[in-house]
């Protein structure tokens, strides 16, 4: 009984914060309701069992993407009066790709109820009492283990691409030189000088 | 505690329930209470050391200064600025509070004694404590103001560095306790080394990630040397300038807690939580209630934690990207290296 509430309670909030991030007119606003959303999907995910998916999708989405998002989005000072004008040109494109998706998601549904794809050939953990997170590495790192190398070297060039287009040597900037610094003992910077009266010292 | 309440004639579904609630309860008041105390040990302790008295007014010895504390900003006005935006200004310290007590669910306080024993227990720490940044940045944002802005702005860039850190830094240890669950982790603890000491951080291998993982316990609570959030002579009082009143409080526990909360870490997962520090029977340390071993080891990090802030200057910002990044970071990868070859050849071969 407690599992249906906490499905509905998790599905409707999910879905009922999704909403809002697309129908919040302060763009933190909306933020703050895809985390909200992000929280009830690991929300559902922990129903399902995958309590280590729910972790991650916590510490991940919401601990460093949703993190990002907010930086941005605050810094950026979006200008609202200019982004609702160009609703019009864009709605053609955008009802486009709504009905794309609405059809993919009937084909997807059809399809699975139709019966089943032949999934004998993936390898889906073996039901026992040991806990998901040793499941899914025993997987991953057996069977997997090329694609999750594979992403992980995607994952290695985006960074790289991403460090490569922003970092620029730019000139006159002065840096700290931390080595330096801690070099640096007090009988290099201070001197202890005893001048007579009225004589005066130079620096 | 389900089964007590099961013993007296309790529904077991209803006794479920209210065991929780009583568990939540029995956590959250004596940590609150623990909070008060704990704030008037700081202020103690800091004062001793710059040889000053301290409270000593209210109550005997000063003791009950945080309540007068705590009485004197109940009373006050809660003003919210009228540029702020009000929904989030009054959510962020709220986040911030709820956040701090969230963790504690599944700390164990003895063999067994905790209020949610999930076998993803440190992943849920990891998780909650993520979340902690958002009151630091909704609050200065919302407070619409500039030094709040670019407190928050600084302290969630150096919670999210040293959370990195952070979990490289357990994954070391998960890796010796073979388990994400805290009380595995303390169990994997008994008679760790040579079967004389109940600590992971008297591991030659663990000691450096318990070292680094009290640093990074200071940074990722803001607590000096690190507390460039609320350095004053930058930035006001930080994130929390445009607050006064409950929501300035709120504040002020939940940063409390955090504290507390770090304190216990560093003892559950490198120093034993609650077992006694050797496995030996010289006095019957085992009879001793294994709570009493544990707030003891976190009230010695409480005082690493004030001995700290009373003698180490503030960072620079430079330098503190630059610890956790391009020293923490590098040296826990390494460590992650080291541990797992060391495993390899002593466990699982």
């Amino acid at each position: 009984m407690i599992q249906y509430i906490a499905f509905w309670l998790f599905a409707s909030m999910v879905i009922a914060s999704a909403t809002m991030v697309i129908l919040a007119r302060n763009p933190v606003h909306s933020v703050m309701w895809l985390i909200l959303a992000f929280f009830n999907a690991a929300g559902l995910m922990l129903l399902a069992g995958a309590e280590f998916i729910a972790m991650l999708l916590v510490i991940v989405y919401v601990g460093a993407v949703a993190v990002l998002f907010l930086f941005v989005v605050m810094m950026l000072n979006i200008d609202f009066a200019e982004l609702r004008a160009g609703f019009v040109r864009y709605l053609p494109l955008g009802a486009l790709v709504a009905i794309i998706l609405a059809v993919e998601l009937i084909v997807a549904g059809a399809a699975w109820s139709a019966g089943k794809v032949d999934l004998a050939a993936r390898a889906a953990p073996a039901v026992t009492d040991r806990s998901n997170i040793q499941q899914i590495g025993e997987l991953l790192y057996t069977r997997y283990i090329f694609l999750f190398e594979a992403a992980g070297i995607v994952l290695l060039v985006a960074m790289i691409g991403a460090i490569v287009l922003t970092h620029r040597q730019r000139g006159g900037v002065r840096t700290q030189n931390i080595s330096l610094q801690n070099q640096r003992r007090p009988q290099d910077a201070t001197r202890l000088v005893d001048p007579g009266v009225g004589q005066g010292m130079e620096l | 505690m389900t089964e007590t309440f099961i013993s007296w004639g309790m529904d077991p579904n209803w006794a479920w329930g209210v065991a929780t609630v009583a568990g939540i309860l029995l956590i959250a008041l004596p940590l609150m209470l623990a909070v008060a105390m704990i704030i008037y040990a700081d202020r103690k302790i800091w004062a001793a050391i710059a040889l000053r008295r301290g409270p000593n007014v209210v109550g005997p010895f000063g003791l009950l200064q945080s309540f007068a504390d705590g009485l004197k900003v109940f009373l006050q006005e809660t003003i919210i600025p009228t540029g702020a935006n009000r929904g989030l200004f009054l959510i962020a310290p709220i986040i911030t509070f709820t956040v701090a007590l969230m963790a504690w669910a599944v700390i164990p306080f003895n063999s067994g004694a905790v209020l949610a024993d999930i076998n993803v227990g440190l992943l849920y720490i990891l998780a909650i404590s993520s979340l902690g940044v958002y009151g630091v940045i909704l609050s200065g944002w919302a407070s619409n103001s500039k030094y709040p802005f670019f407190s928050a702005m600084r302290a969630s860039a150096q919670m999210i560095s040293y959370e990195v850190s952070i979990g490289f830094i357990l994954i070391g240890v998960v890796l010796f306790a073979d388990s994400f669950n805290m009380n595995e982790i303390v169990k994997a603890q008994q008679g760790h080394g040579l079967g004389i000491v109940n600590a992971f951080g008297f591991n030659l291998l663990l000691f450096p990630l318990a070292v680094m993982f009290l640093i990074s316990s200071l940074a990722e609570t803001a607590r000096a040397p690190f507390d460039l959030t609320e350095a004053e002579s930058e930035l006001v009082a930080g994130y929390q300038t445009e607050y006064s009143s409950m929501a300035f409080a709120l504040f002020w526990l939940g940063e409390y807690a955090n504290v507390l909360l770090m304190c216990t870490l560093n003892a559950v997962l490198f120093w034993g939580g609650w077992l006694p520090p050797l496995n030996v029977d010289l006095i019957p340390w085992f009879d001793i209630p294994g709570w009493v071993w544990l707030f003891g080891k976190i009230l010695f990090f409480f005082f690493i934690f004030s001995w700290v802030k009373a003698t180490v200057p503030r960072y620079r910002y430079d330098q503190l990207m630059r610890l956790g990044w391009k020293i923490f970071l590098p040296i826990s990868l390494l460590w992650i290296f080291l541990i797992s070859g060391w495993l390899m050849l002593t466990r699982y071969s």
